[in-house]
């Protein structure tokens, strides 16, 4: 795949600049060193040399593929395609893995992409162009600045052009001519990335300042205003998003109690380590793809969900079969034993799998997200996440109102006994409303497994927030358990920037602890005579 | 009988005693030496100090094969004080008084350790502490064999400041809410203050334990980063630093950008995280399992095996990090100051342990010093995509701990090093 | 008439008794030959305790009283007999935790008010003695300062409003009285009020302590953080670490324990007291016959408040350190379970099941390392299956045949 990307790289560096210079050992010995500041100077200059040579350096530099070894060689390529960069010869397998990797921290490698990005620029595919023009974007770089202007003069795309031109415009923003810096002025504010006011500021001082033309002065100010509002949307935006996403993330984690408690009464104290179970359960699938079916890695989640759901579901059968059968009518009971129980599986599962975290990692199409504004970017994954809580509460309302168990279940939540005389089986119901509880909490595990912790103790986090949840939303109904979940995630989230996590968090409670006076039943009451003796 | 038999049989007789009475004292000297050990192995704080406990059992194991203490092998006391603090004290006391040990290696966090102190202070016992820490605190009682803040925080930050770590101009001091990362971040912004960078360019927040949504603190960092140049100095706890580097990763804040050091993530808490968003961040220990020298070689196949062959759960990822390493050094300098004292004795062990010197698996040696901490190297590791640390810079010796910070007022005057004598602090009537 | 006969008899002895008597003494309405006049009498008030729990409490309170000092100061340490310092901090721990069981039974087996909170007030009772121990370490702390330690390194330069006083020993105890009671009012005023009951009010119980465990974590609150209060020196002049201080405090618990135990018996047997048990059988029924309960769950969970309060300050110097994961809804959710335990609704069952399970955590902790969180769990699972009423049950039963 380097090899026809290279040929272009060369044949556009050859079109551009005729009559390549050479590379010579010299300026690659400092490469071979540990010294970072000769190791600097040598990239730098590496990264405008015009040589195709010191492109393919670069490339293998950035991949982890440069090694030098003991004759102080530098060897680009690993196993059977190594080969030594300056005479191009390759190099036998067994030299290329005695070879130290040449190691680069976060300046160097950041110097090394810039370095990619400019000779990309020429590059004939338009979306390596773009990227090459934002990776610039991103951190400016005065070494490149012959090379951005060159290919602001022949760059045909508007979009590309756009963005060298800011480029272009962050360098003349101090051009002596006021027209120039105008004109600089408009191409920057127009980019709306409120990280440029920076550049703007000197401008706008008052008389006194650095800039003397007024108009330049005004137009700073203006730009500098224009910018300050967009940085309010995108912070409004964000907090939105964030209080979305936490209230999907707790909704999550809630609507398993919601059925369990809501539906059947039964106070579950073990709800997080259903959670924990559908986690662990995602761990376990994530694995068995990872060794038996590597290339299908990245549709391991698809697969997680049903495993999670019934890990879950079958752990909550045999509790409900074992152990809160005999405690049905003894909420309090029932509350000590969950806890017991809850005990029990978090040191299980600490002996089996260990009491560290376990990985799980994010597949691609989870990784990286939509910038809807420059500088707010909404992540993939948490996008997924909110969907799939609302996918799991339209399931949970399928089943409650379009199964025949879950008439069962509305039937014995209303009336037990009558439920009973009309012919339907309590029994076997409560096992099976409760297991489709817990397996509805064995899919917030399998969620909450991507943007988390995986460990033992993953279900003692989120156990009090899924009460709350549930108790301000009201039983009886679902929709009550979304509107107190989103509710609590979204008031989290606003109060937050003023007072910090740890007030936000105290407030959310205490208002929820007065709320409840007011309302005991919750925001979406049951309706109906039934008066607790 | 005639005299030559009486005297046959007398010295025959009086050799025999002779040998009874050494076999008798030989006999003695044959019992186990106990040795405590006083780490979670349930609750919040399990998941750091379990693989403490098993390395101390391996370097027991280790040292028993090889001869022992003083021609006798170590017993070890295992018992779990549950990350419950009062049961720390409790487990502590019960160790000194009812096992009778004659050392205790254990503690992670600085509230079990506070915990512990008056116990053993109170019955002259002694404890090994493994894990980097805050400082403020030089005991006669306890052997640190942790980093304090001017072996971590201090050149973690210099490097920060420096070009070849970035440049940074501006630092968001991020941690959790408790002792440790306060009292860090005190000393930092002394530090950083000392050394130009103005107030208005230093952040600092605090989050709860178990916070797990870090959306606006990474939106506030973006915010900041705006501003200049910026690092983050994180001193986040334990489990709650996988959510933040995911948030990290899913914001796009790659480390070329705003590179994140932090100093309570190692080896064991990446072993739990998808590594791949967060290459290039930095991390600064005194030891990494990535160094090479023989020393490390022999340490990491030896954890390997144990892990095992004792068939402890992740042992085919069997990972080492600095409190491992110090929990090694610490058992092993132990033995050598009863050899050199002769006794298991308190007073004698706490007076010979001034000054033993190790080699270390980070491939210096260090040594113990008066003020009762280790001399350590400092290095700087970037998180590569296997979980492993690339150190890109360490210093060229060891260097003495400072355990009362010269940046926090109040410390002046303190000691240097502790008495060897009784404490002269007035003691409670 | 003949109806009335068969009234007569079948009236129960003691009215029957009291007929009698009646005749006896004159007092009844002449013409009466045993008339069933309708009446309304009240059952004896029960004893306090019975002759031979008196017998027994007056044992104990001997033995401990003389054993305790004997095998603590007197004893040499090598002896089998002796009480070593771990023994008594052991049993002392354990003591304070029956007090705070007893506290919880008052309020949820007499009055059914299943709190998941109590650790709270626990907390709270022993904040407020470790502020007067933290101030009597005086300049002995590490910085020499009249501050304590913590607030030395946090950078504060003079105490906050609400530590001063608290150098003072009366005024100490005043707030170990005092806060958890009004905390504890303000709290019930406003859920009793609104008749928020059964599961709601435990979960609100549960938030209420884990918004204050969070408050307390903050180091900005100011006492102490996640390190909380610890490296007590002295208290009322006395080194905290004195064999014969920690001797005066373990007799102090017990005293203390012994009188909870007499105070809730007398409230449980007083008219209040079958108030309260009308409460937690039938609530509505009983504000249907005019009672309003609010004034006597209010009292009972003050009561109960302040006697969790004097547990947690007697703990406090016991055991050396406090910490805000004292406030932690599982350490809350744990005193239920020894009240569950032990056997809810007698006041001697919490006692029991607080030494019971605490007893058998330490031992777990000790032998069994590794397991000790399932032989835990397992406790916490099978008790509420199987002893239904407890411990306390398990005996009565055994020994009444069926006297459910």
């Amino acid at each position: 795949m380097r090899i026809p990307a290279l040929r272009w790289l060369v044949c556009g560096l050859l079109c551009w600049h005729a009559g390549a210079a050479a590379l010579t050992a010299e300026d690659l010995q400092a490469l071979a060193g540990d010294d970072y500041a000769s190791k600097e100077q040598a990239l730098g200059a590496l990264a405008t040399d015009p040589d195709p040579r010191a492109a393919a350096l670069l490339q293998a530099l950035s991949d982890g593929d440069a090694a030098v070894d003991a004759a102080g060689r530098i060897i680009i390529g690993s196993g059977a395609a190594s080969a030594d960069t300056l005479a191009g010869m390759p190099v036998s397998e067994g030299e290329a893995a005695a070879a130290e990797p040449i190691m680069l921290n976060n300046r160097l490698r950041s110097l090394v992409e810039r370095g990619i990005a400019a000779r990309r620029l020429f590059d004939q595919d338009l979306a390596q162009r773009r990227a090459a023009a934002e990776a610039l974007l991103a951190n400016p770089d005065a070494r490149f600045r012959p090379l951005v202007e060159r290919a602001r003069m022949t760059e045909a795309d508007p979009d590309i052009k756009s963005r060298l031109d800011a480029l272009w415009a962050m360098s003349a923003l101090n051009d002596p001519d006021p027209e120039v810096q105008l004109a600089a002025i408009d191409l920057v504010v127009a980019r709306r990335q409120p990280e440029l006011r920076d550049l703007l500021r000197p401008l706008a001082e008052p008389s006194g300042g650095h800039e003397t033309d007024a108009r330049v002065r005004a137009a700073a100010r203006a730009g500098i205003a224009s910018l300050d509002r967009w940085q309010w949307w995108g912070d409004l935006a964000a907090t939105l998003f964030s209080g979305l996403s936490l209230g999907s993330v707790l909704l999550l984690a809630a609507l398993g109690l919601a059925i369990t408690y809501g539906l059947i009464g039964v106070i579950n104290m073990a709800h997080g380590e259903f959670l924990m179970l559908g986690a662990y359960a995602t761990y376990v699938v994530q694995q068995a793809v990872q060794r038996y079916a590597p290339g299908w890695f990245d549709w391991y989640p698809l697969l997680s969900v049903p495993a999670a759901f019934a890990v879950a579901a079958l752990a909550g059968l045999l509790i409900e079969r074992l152990v809160l059968r005999h405690l049905y009518g003894r909420p309090l009971e029932t509350l000590l034993t969950t806890f017991g129980l809850s005990l029990l599986m978090i040191q299980a599962v600490r002996m089996i799998f260990g009491a560290q975290n376990v990985q799980v990692a994010n597949p691609g199409w989870m990784t990286g997200g939509i910038a809807i504004l420059p500088g707010l970017i909404l992540p993939y994954n948490r996008l997924i996440i909110l969907a799939f809580s609302l996918a799991v509460v339209a399931l949970a309302w399928a089943v409650l109102n379009r199964t025949r168990l879950g008439l069962f279940v509305r039937a014995v939540t209303q009336n037990r006994d009558m439920a009973a005389c009309v012919g339907v089986k309590t029994r076997k119901v409560d096992s099976y409303a409760f297991g489709f509880g817990a397996g509805v909490a064995g899919l917030g595990g399998c969620a909450l497994a991507q943007i988390g912790n995986v460990g033992p103790d993953l279900g003692q986090g989120y156990i009090i927030d899924s009460f709350m949840a549930v108790v301000l939303g009201g039983v009886g109904q679902l929709a009550g358990t979304v509107v107190g979940a989103l509710g609590l995630g979204m008031a989290s989230k606003l109060i937050e920037p003023f007072w910090g996590a740890v007030l936000a968090k105290i407030a959310v409670l205490v208002l929820i602890v007065l709320f409840i006076q007011k309302r005991p039943q919750g925001i979406f009451a049951l309706k109906g005579r039934s008066a607790e003796a | 009988m005639n005299r030559r038999e009486v005297l046959k049989l007398g010295s025959l007789a009086g050799a025999m005693s002779l040998a009874g009475v050494s076999m008798r004292a030989w006999a003695q000297d044959k019992s186990p030496i106990k040795v405590g050990i006083l780490h979670s192995l349930s609750g919040t704080m399990a998941i750091s100090e379990t693989s403490l406990k098993d390395v101390a059992l391996m370097t027991i194991d280790e040292i028993n094969r090889s001869g022992g203490v003083l021609g006798r092998k170590i017993a070890p006391v295992v018992v779990d004080p549950a990350s419950n603090w009062p049961l720390f004290a409790e487990r502590a006391r019960q160790l000194l008084t009812q096992d009778k040990v004659a050392a205790v290696f254990g503690c992670w966090t600085s509230v079990s350790r506070k915990s512990v102190l008056p116990v053993f202070e109170e019955l002259n016992g002694l404890l090994f502490y493994p894990v980097q820490y805050e400082g403020e605190e030089m005991s006669r009682n306890v052997f640190y064999t942790g980093a304090a803040p001017n072996q971590q925080a201090i050149p973690a930050v210099e490097y920060l400041l420096s070009q070849e770590g970035g440049g940074a101009k501006r630092i968001f001091l991020l941690g959790t809410d408790y002792v440790y990362p306060r009292t860090t971040n005190r000393i930092l912004r002394a530090f950083l203050l000392s050394k130009g960078i103005k107030e208005s360019d230093i952040e600092e927040v605090y989050t709860p334990f178990g916070h797990s949504d870090y959306q606006t603190i990474v939106a506030n960092i973006k915010r900041f980063a705006q501003g200049g140049k910026t690092a983050v100095v994180s001193t986040i706890n334990g489990d709650s630093n996988v959510p933040f580097y995911k948030e990290l990763g899913n914001q796009g804040l790659k480390a070329s950008d705003v590179p994140v050091i932090a100093f309570s993530v190692g080896e064991e808490e990446l072993r739990g995280i998808d590594t791949k968003p967060l290459v290039g961040h930095l991390a600064a220990w005194n030891y990494f399992m990535s160094v090479r020298n023989p020393t490390n070689d022999k340490f990491k196949k030896q954890w390997a095996e144990w892990a095992k062959s004792q068939k402890l759960p992740g042992a085919d990822k069997a990972v080492t990090n600095d409190p491992m390493e110090a929990t090694y050094v610490g058992l092993h300098m132990w033995k050598q100051a009863v050899e050199k004292a002769g006794s298991t004795d308190v007073d004698k062990v706490r007076a010979a342990m001034i000054g033993q010197k190790f080699v270390a698996p980070s491939g210096f040696t260090l040594t113990m010093d008066g003020n009762h901490h280790l001399h350590k190297p400092v290095m700087i590791g970037e998180v590569r995509a296997d979980g492993q640390f690339n150190v890109v810079w360490r210093t060229k010796g060891p260097i003495r701990a400072q355990p009362w910070s010269p940046y926090i007022e109040g410390n002046k005057g303190k000691p240097d090093v502790v008495s060897l004598h009784e404490d002269l602090r007035a003691r409670v009537a | 008439m003949a109806y009335r006969q068969v009234l007569d008899e079948a009236a129960p002895q003691w009215q029957k008794d009291r007929r009698e008597r009646g005749a006896q003494a004159g007092t009844l309405p002449a013409g009466s030959d045993g008339p069933a006049r309708f009446e309304l009498a009240l059952p004896e008030r029960p004893a306090l305790l019975g002759r031979r729990a008196w017998i027994a409490l007056a044992v104990l309170v001997a033995a401990v009283g003389v054993g305790v000092p004997l095998c603590a100061l007197v004893l040499p340490a090598g002896h089998p007999l002796h009480l070593s310092a771990y023994g008594m901090t052991l049993v002392g721990k354990l003591m304070c935790y029956a007090i705070a069981a007893l506290a919880l039974d008052l309020v949820w087996g007499y009055c059914g008010i299943l709190s998941l909170g109590h650790g709270l007030f626990f907390a709270l009772g022993g904040y407020a003695m470790g502020m007067y121990l933290m101030r009597s370490i005086g300049r002995d702390g590490h910085y020499q300062s009249d501050l304590p330690d913590f607030m030395v390194f946090l950078d504060w330069k003079e105490l906050p409003w609400f530590w001063h006083g608290t150098e003072h020993f009366a005024y100490a105890l005043l707030l170990v009285i005092l806060v958890p009671a009004a905390v504890a009012w303000v709290f019930g005023f406003f859920a009793f009020r609104s008749r928020v009951k059964g599961v709601y009010l435990s979960i609100i119980t549960q938030a209420m302590t884990f918004a204050a465990m969070l408050l307390f974590f903050r180091n900005e609150t100011g006492f102490g953080g996640n390190n909380g209060f610890t490296d007590f020196k002295r208290i009322l002049g006395f080194g905290i670490t004195q064999p014969e201080t920690r001797t005066v405090l373990f007799l102090t618990t017990f005293a203390a324990l012994v009188l909870s135990f007499l105070a809730a018996r007398a409230v449980v047997t007083s008219k209040l007291g079958r108030v309260a048990t009308g409460i937690r059988d039938a609530e509505s029924r009983l504000m249907f016959l005019g009672y309003s309960p609010l004034g006597y769950k209010l009292f009972i969970w003050t009561l109960s408040a302040v006697l969790c309060g004097i547990a947690g300050a007697l703990y406090v110097p016991q055991v050396g350190i406090i910490n805000p994961s004292e406030m932690s809804p599982v350490n809350s959710i744990e005193m239920a379970i020894w009240v569950a335990v032990g056997g809810r609704g007698t006041l001697f069952g919490p006692i029991v099941g607080a030494f019971a399970v605490n007893g058998a955590k330490s031992v777990f902790t000790t032998h069994f390392a590794e397991y000790w969180l399932f032989f835990l769990g397992a406790i916490f699972v099978l008790v509420p299956l199987f002893l239904p009423r407890g411990i306390v049950g398990l005996l009565r039963r055994g020994r009444a045949g069926d006297a459910a």
